[in-house]
């Protein structure tokens, strides 16, 4: 089972990647782009055939190590 | 006061710490991060460097290595515990400080002195020094920009446990005079107690006129004027 995980920046904390990001778009002529983003994505395999189970595991994974609770979000989707 | 100086692999600082305590007549010992006791030291430092390689982020893979076990123990003892530059992002990983350290507002790798104002002057890290005094310490940094929520930073404020500040020479807290982007200018913080500490610059580099300022003795010394203060045997 591949799990896909999103990371981002919790909003309204300073995010210096996507805010020069948004300069250089804006500076290119893109005027609409409002606001910029960066994140990560993790994929992970794992063994087993429990999906809400594993789900679980992976969303406790997250809690304790793959994002900081104090400044990050997360999501978690099955891919595969 | 015998001082346990951490060694994750990646780190580099802790020479520097070592000796920098050393001068201070402050006994320490390095202790690579696989240690589980640290029942022998009144207190514990997180140098500087790269644990873990800041794999994923910066602290996040150290805050588990073996040691941190004991170091949270001590912590919560109301021993001394500081952290410099890597270290104090290690304990804010690891929940024993607030907030968090994110990429400069630049992007740009920062490496030149630069000045900090004492805020508090009663915690581990500043318990040697004066409210209001500005030191000139070197910044070596890439992800040193202090990110918190409004209302955690409002706390920390409230509670005195903003530790230190970038500003310019005469100490005004600028934006110019702040490096790398941090809240309010935030360099250093504490945990309420005031015995777990954390900064970015780099105190132990600013320890004899050879290294172009000695204003980081009196924050190296601090650790064992609070355990003074708190009428322990240093």
């Amino acid at each position: 089972m591949r799990f896909r995980i999103d990371i981002r920046r919790k909003e309204g904390l300073s995010d210096p990647e996507g805010l020069t990001t948004l300069t250089a778009l804006q500076n290119l002529g893109y005027s609409a782009v409002t606001d910029t983003h960066f994140g990560r994505t993790i994929y992970l395999d794992m063994d087993g055939d429990d999906a809400a189970a594993a789900s679980e595991e992976v969303e406790s994974m997250c809690r304790r190590l793959l994002a900081n609770p104090v400044i990050e979000d997360f999501d978690i989707e099955v891919v595969g | 006061m015998n001082v346990a100086v951490v060694v994750f692999p990646g780190t580099n600082c802790e020479h520097d710490v070592k000796h920098a305590l050393g001068l201070l007549d402050i006994k320490s010992e390095l202790v690579f991060h696989l240690e589980t006791d640290l029942s022998a030291f009144d207190g514990v430092v997180l140098p500087g460097g790269f644990a873990h390689g800041d794999y994923l982020r910066t602290g996040a893979i150290a805050r588990f290595s073996p040691v941190m076990d004991s170091v949270a123990a001590l912590a919560q003892a109301g021993a001394p515990v500081l952290g410099i530059c890597n270290g104090f992002q290690v304990l804010c990983e690891a929940g024993l400080l607030p907030g968090a350290l994110v990429a400069n507002r630049d992007l740009s790798f920062i490496c030149k002195p630069i000045h900090v104002r004492v805020e508090s002057a009663t915690s581990v890290l500043t318990a040697a020094t004066e409210p209001g005094a500005v030191l000139r310490i070197p910044l070596n940094s890439y992800e040193g920009n202090y990110v918190a929520d409004p209302a955690t930073l409002d706390e920390l404020e409230a509670n005195g446990q903003v530790l230190l500040r970038y500003c310019d020479e005469a100490g005004n807290p600028t934006e110019p005079a702040n490096p790398n982007g941090s809240e309010r200018n935030i360099a250093g913080v504490a945990n309420a107690a005031g015995n777990v500490a954390g900064l970015m610059p780099h105190p132990e580099r600013a320890v004899e006129t050879i290294l172009g300022s000695t204003d980081g003795l009196g924050l190296m010394r601090s650790m064992a004027t609070f355990l003074e203060l708190a009428g322990a045997t240093p």
